[in-house]
């Protein structure tokens, strides 16, 4: 046991350090991270100060020790637009973000995961056809053209909800149930797998010939033991709807790290989008990680694998 | 035995297969030029005809464009941008598969815990990071969406290669002297190459809904070019007054990765009879 946490914990320090090493390059790609930093309308004089300030005429190994070294300490810089730490820009859209995921998942689960038990229970009627046709839906909208069509039903003609912006409970509706549809689709396709792998068992065999019912064999026995699949995909979802928020939050006009990293992609304020492209790929490696240790605490057969 | 196809299957196919005409025909098949602007036509609904400039069946949007052209154009964009970037990611992704699965040891572990961790930077987000550094065009989308969306096609061809691998036949080939290029290509990618093609058609319609994507948050295909995206992206602001704008490309690109992704479920249960029903 001790071996897999020392192993997996080696695995993701290694993942974020890719990670880091890879988003310092995508940054240099343009051939002077200068000209993504400063605001339009800069003269040639500002912009080498600038770059000599911010050493980006240091050799690029200087640089990127420099850049690990930051980070160590946790400093993901000044944006020279804002003028104001990159940290506390990011961490005050933060909780915008946060109760959209977390509002997105909710529905996700409470709508996916009995869609899911009743597509292999109900096996083969009606009711599996219809909600495949469901699940498949939640699989291919684009968020960007269900986001305006819930708008204008809902918002526009019906006025039942607000169209936009951040503006109490309501306001959560639309954009949760848009970000969440895709996450919706992706649990309602494992619980109905691990529901039906679990279907197939003696046990279930056995509780029925004891005389439980289907419903009851199914509550008490087979969904403790289809969960732990499905647990998984939970942990990954969240990381998907984090970056979900980029394109969610631009149609609803809601104030989180997604539409931020829009706005400071046109306004040139490149630390501020590196710094949510580093914060997302970390929560979601910590994610994994948290996941697996899980797993592996619930089911020693885990450990061997991996 | 012959395979029997539904009919369900079918019409997804025929359905595909139009979509694609659509968009190989698109200069031929379009009523208008789709970057011809006119004011005096501006946002007219479906079904407008003036005398002068003939019929528009879908509309115009807001610089009086005919929206039918636009989209025929714009699923042209759509299959250009997912065909070349999704051969770019697979030939990418099978060949970091194939040497990690067949030199194993330390290229192994290099190429696939850099697989882990590009799986970690959610495609997304890497792609409008990189497309912003660099600055939007058609071969910056091409290659973005292709880097980003390998490591899926290596984990693959990566587990397939290892097994395949172990089999006498390889055996017999690397003893009559076949080199290890030869065995890879020859041997071994045709016998793996089913799970790269079910992962290939469920990338294909991401990338699609990822061009659209992009190209919505004006990082992707660049106005005044069409793309499904941008059509929407543009189409936003007149919702409330021009409901065709939003409603007939968002249809259009549904409708196809509905299809695209009908199509890939069959193609797995198909080739890997085990995932079945799933």
């Amino acid at each position: 046991m001790r071996r897999y946490i020392a192993r997996r914990l080696l695995q993701a320090a290694i993942a974020t350090f890719l990670v880091i090493t890879i988003v310092f390059f995508v940054m240099r790609l343009s051939g002077d991270p200068t000209l993504l930093l400063v605001p339009e309308g800069a003269t040639a004089e500002q912009i080498a100060a600038l770059r000599h300030a911010l050493g980006f005429d240091r050799p690029l190994a200087v640089q990127y020790l420099g850049y690990l070294g930051d980070l160590a300490h946790f400093d993901l810089g000044q944006s020279l637009v804002q003028r104001a730490p990159v940290w506390l820009i990011v961490a005050s859209r933060l909780p915008y973000t946060m109760a959209l995921a977390a509002g997105a998942l909710v529905f996700a689960l409470v709508t996916g995961i009995p869609a899911g038990i009743a597509m292999a229970v109900w096996r083969g009627g009606v009711t599996e056809r219809l909600l495949s046709a469901l699940v498949l839906a939640g699989q291919s909208l684009p968020t960007f053209w269900s986001g305006i069509l819930f708008i204008l039903l809902f918002g526009v003609s019906l006025h039942w909800l607000p169209t936009s912006g951040a503006d109490g409970p309501a306001s959560l509706v639309m954009p949760s149930v848009v970000l969440g549809a895709l996450a919706m689709a992706t649990f309602a396709r494992m619980t109905r797998i691990s529901v039906l792998e679990e279907l197939g068992r003696d046990y279930v065999t056995a509780a029925r010939a004891r005389g439980l019912s289907m419903g009851a064999a199914v509550v008490r026995h087979v969904l403790r033991n289809a969960a732990i699949p499905v647990v998984t995909v939970v942990a990954l979802e969240v990381g998907n709807l984090l970056a979900g928020a980029v394109i969610v939050e631009t149609v609803f006009a809601w104030p989180g790290i997604g539409q931020l990293a829009m706005q400071s992609i046109f306004a040139r304020d490149f630390l501020v989008v590196q710094a949510i492209v580093l914060f997302v790929s970390m929560v979601y490696i910590a994610l994994n990680l948290a996941t697996d240790l899980a797993y592996s605490a619930i089911d020693p057969r885990i450990r061997g694998m991996a | 035995m012959r395979p029997r196809v539904s009919f369900g299957i079918r019409v997804i196919v025929l359905l595909i297969v139009l979509f694609a005409a659509a968009a190989l025909l698109a200069p031929w098949i379009s009523p208008h030029d789709p970057l011809r602007q006119s004011l005096l036509l501006r946002l007219k609904p479906p079904g407008s005809a003036t005398a002068s400039a003939g019929l528009f069946p879908l509309g115009t949007d807001d610089l009086g464009r005919d929206l039918l052209s636009r989209i025929l154009y714009g699923a042209r964009a759509s299959f250009i941008v997912a065909i070349l970037s999704v051969s770019v990611s697979l030939v990418v992704g099978t060949l970091l598969g194939l040497a990690a699965g067949w030199f194993r040891g330390w290229t192994a572990t290099l190429i696939m815990r850099f697989v882990d961790a590009m799986l970690s930077v959610p495609a997304i987000l890497l792609a409008v990071l990189t497309v912003a550094v660099i600055g939007p065009s058609f071969v910056t989308l091409v290659l973005v969406l292709g880097l980003t969306r390998w490591p899926r096609y290596t984990r693959v061809a990566y587990a397939a290669t290892l097994q395949v691998a172990g089999l006498p036949f390889i055996a017999a080939a690397e003893m009559a002297g076949a080199d290890s290029a030869r065995i890879l290509l020859r041997h071994i990618l045709p016998n793996i190459a089913g799970p790269l093609l079910v992962v290939a058609t469920s990338e294909f319609g991401l990338m699609i809904l990822f061009e659209a994507g992009l190209s919505f948050l004006g990082l992707g295909i660049q106005p005044p070019a069409p793309s499904w995206g941008s059509i929407m992206s543009a189409g936003r602001q007149y919702v409330e007054r021009a409901w065709w704008l939003t409603v007939f490309p968002g249809l259009g690109l549904f409708t196809l990765v509905v299809c695209v992704n009908v199509m890939g479920d069959w193609l797995r249960d198909r080739l890997d009879p085990r995932s079945a029903g799933r």
